[in-house]
């Protein structure tokens, strides 16, 4: 599937704002995504494995708060940068 | 415990001073010359990221830790080894463990506090963070592991309390301190959550609150009480510590064993209250203070807008007021808890950077102030460091 990349983290995936990832649940892109982009799934996923406050994860453009989700294998992530305030 | 020769070798300094800032939208350097007359102010570097707290690693001069987060993503550590010419991230930054299935782990928000290890360990690193945690990096901060001794101890996550117990940024372990004289002998502070010393490595801890008051009304005997702001520990003796607290400004003397309220002897109209304290590098007598206005609804500015340091140079019995140079009226700022600092020159040089974004310093211990940078974003924390 795909993965739809914000540019706050792109400075993880050399810049691509789309990148190829597998696993059946949402956990498991999460960890093969970090296992190629070190560091990328702390900055989202906090270490009680919940969603940070202010990231936002679509998966086929529905909103989804349980990383154990399962995920097709056509299918379209968006992790999204909610509004934070200035 | 004995002060040996080696916590006194402190010798005046004759290198150029660079500060690292921290601010709430990035890093910055500024780096002075060698007559700390001219400064050169760096590109923001991490823009946009929250800093809290950048430090050189005194034990070789060229790696650098940032403790750095932003509005959307979680907290990290930075880590450059070449000065900040370069950055990589820590591999796993501090954190919580995770907890067991049905049970609500605690979350890193962000790392507040970083503190270079003993000159005798070379890689070793300490974080503090909020919500309350303490962690230790054996690597130079490439990763981090928590203290559990602290972090999972029933009776120090009480005296922590709960998110909503904290300041209003949150609650915050700050003041990691270490011991010149020995690598096991550490102390922290808690926002709130009192002043706690180990003499074996972080393995058990001791809470050291006699003589510190409380926001009346409360009981002093409970140490969750207890609002320590900022902690700094002699360099030439290692048996004095001094505190600027919630609760006014405080010296401890190990041999007489209870913090005494030195912020008595401030002028009444200015108190004793305040976030940063800054001490001599060679005179264990000498402190400074920045008050800020702890009345009513605390507005934490300068009292009256017109700011100044203050400076004791007797161990708290007397202090003197220093504003020549800042602001005579109408200037509402502060200056936070890690944002004030003292190089290890002679005479001794000060830095601070305000809430409003602007970075001071004096080349005579105080005496008189000139403005370094204006503009900047909200400051969090200013290291003077040699080069």
């Amino acid at each position: 599937m795909t993965v739809h990349i914000p540019g706050a983290l792109r400075s993880y995936t050399k810049q691509k704002s789309e990148v190829a990832a597998e696993g059946k649940t949402l956990a498991e892109v999460l960890a093969a995504l970090d296992c190629r982009y070190p560091g990328l799934r702390f900055r989202i996923i906090t270490e009680q494995d919940t969603i940070r406050p202010h990231i936002r994860i679509f998966v086929n453009e529905e909103q989804v708060r349980d990383l154990s989700v399962a995920i097709q294998p056509d299918g379209q992530i968006q992790i999204i940068c909610a509004l934070s305030g200035g | 415990m004995t002060p040996s020769t080696k916590a006194t070798v402190q010798r005046a300094a004759i290198g150029s001073v660079v500060l690292l800032i921290g601010t709430r939208k990035g890093a910055f350097i500024l780096r002075g010359n060698r007559t700390r007359r001219t400064w050169k102010l760096s590109a923001p570097m991490f823009l946009g990221h929250i800093v809290h707290h950048v430090v050189l690693d005194p034990r070789d001069r060229r790696t650098v830790l940032m403790a750095a987060r932003t509005g959307h993503l979680g907290p990290t550590v930075f880590r450059s080894t070449d000065f900040g010419k370069t950055w990589k991230e820590a591999k796993t930054p501090p954190a919580f463990p995770k907890a067991p299935e049905g049970q609500n782990g605690r979350v890193v928000d962000h790392v507040f506090w970083l503190t270079p290890g003993h000159r005798s360990e070379s890689d070793t690193w300490y974080a503090g963070t909020s919500p309350h945690g303490l962690f230790r990096s054996n690597d130079g901060g490439v990763t981090w592991e928590p203290f559990s001794s602290i972090n999972d101890d029933p009776q120090y996550r009480e005296w922590m309390g709960t998110v909503q117990d904290g300041t209003p940024d949150g609650p915050k372990l700050h003041s990691i301190l270490i011991d010149p004289r020995d690598p096991r002998h550490l102390y922290f502070a808690m926002s709130g959550g009192g002043v706690h010393e180990s003499v074996d490595g972080g393995r058990t801890w001791t809470s050291i609150v006699q003589g510190l008051e409380v926001v009346e009304g409360f009981d002093a005997a409970t140490v969750t009480f207890h609002d320590p702001h900022c902690i700094r520990l002699c360099p030439t003796n290692p048996d004095r510590l001094y505190q600027q607290n919630h609760c006014g400004i405080y010296r401890l003397d190990r041999a007489v064993g209870r913090w005494i309220r030195i912020g008595k002897n401030m002028p009444k109209k200015v108190g004793d209250i305040g976030f940063p304290m800054v001490l001599h590098p060679r005179d264990a007598d000498t402190a400074w203070v920045f008050p800020m206005d702890g009345s009513t609804v605390w507005p934490r500015v300068s009292p009256g807008g017109k700011p100044a340091s203050y400076v004791t140079r007797n161990g708290g019995k007397t202090w003197t007021r220093q504003d020549k140079g800042f602001p005579r009226a109408d200037a509402w700022w502060t200056v936070k808890r890690q944002a004030m600092a003292a190089d290890v020159h002679e005479p001794v040089g000060l830095y601070l950077g305000t809430t409003s974004g602007e970075v001071w310093a004096s080349r005579t211990g105080g005496t008189s102030w000139t403005c370094l940078a204006r503009h900047l974003p909200e400051i969090y924390s200013v290291e003077a460091a040699e080069l």
